[in-house]
């Protein structure tokens, strides 16, 4: 019997690969949730969270390149979570090589905790897809 | 170079950070905004007070 911590989930939501929206949505924000049919809230996640990491981009904000010491590190996994976004910028060498304005410091958090809302928009996807969440 | 006043930056950490926060957070649309709207009063209502403390202090 289905309560609401444990619902019953239709046979062709759990069929596949249950792990490809949480991939999806790393590497590209709100794709999680796209490949769910989950178009508006998708559509609103990755608007905020591209929206996040282009206005951090835009305030000269850092891009972790290097762990050099625990607060650096902990700097590249927040970047990280933005997934492909991250990438193609490190690649592109898009960011400010350091600091030195309060802007671009704002611009380096908003970078930051634009890829842990991807990361929390991700588990989302992926607990949509395994029916913990409707 | 954008350069948002330090208000202007608060308020946009707090919009996008709420819309996550309800979409991640709630189930149904109504509980999403409501929630969102939560989210960002107390985002920025946080950030005014905190101020007004540390201007109080810095005096």
């Amino acid at each position: 019997m289905g309560t609401p911590e444990n619902k019953i989930v239709p046979a062709a939501q759990t069929s596949g690969f249950v792990y490809l929206p949480l991939i999806a949505g790393w590497l590209v924000p709100g794709a999680g949730h796209f490949l769910l049919g989950k178009w508006k809230r998708g559509a609103l996640l990755a608007a905020s969270i591209v929206g996040m990491f282009g206005l951090g981009l835009a305030m000269q904000g850092h891009l972790y390149n290097g762990a050099h010491d625990v607060l650096e590190i902990l700097g590249l996994v927040g970047d990280l979570g933005n997934g492909l976004l991250f990438l193609a910028c490190r690649a592109l060498d898009l960011g400010a090589d350091q600091v030195q304005m309060t802007t671009a410091d704002y611009g380096t958090r908003f970078i930051v905790v634009a890829g842990l809302l991807n990361v929390i928009a991700a588990v989302d996807a992926h607990n949509l897809r395994t029916g913990r969440k409707s | 170079m954008f350069k948002p006043s330090h208000f202007a930056a608060v308020v946009l950490f707090a919009l996008f950070t709420s819309v996550v926060f309800a979409i991640t957070q709630r189930d149904t649309p109504r509980r999403m905004v409501n929630f969102g709207v939560y989210c960002f009063v107390l985002f920025v209502g946080s950030a005014v007070l905190l101020s007004w403390l540390m201007f109080a202090i810095a005096r």
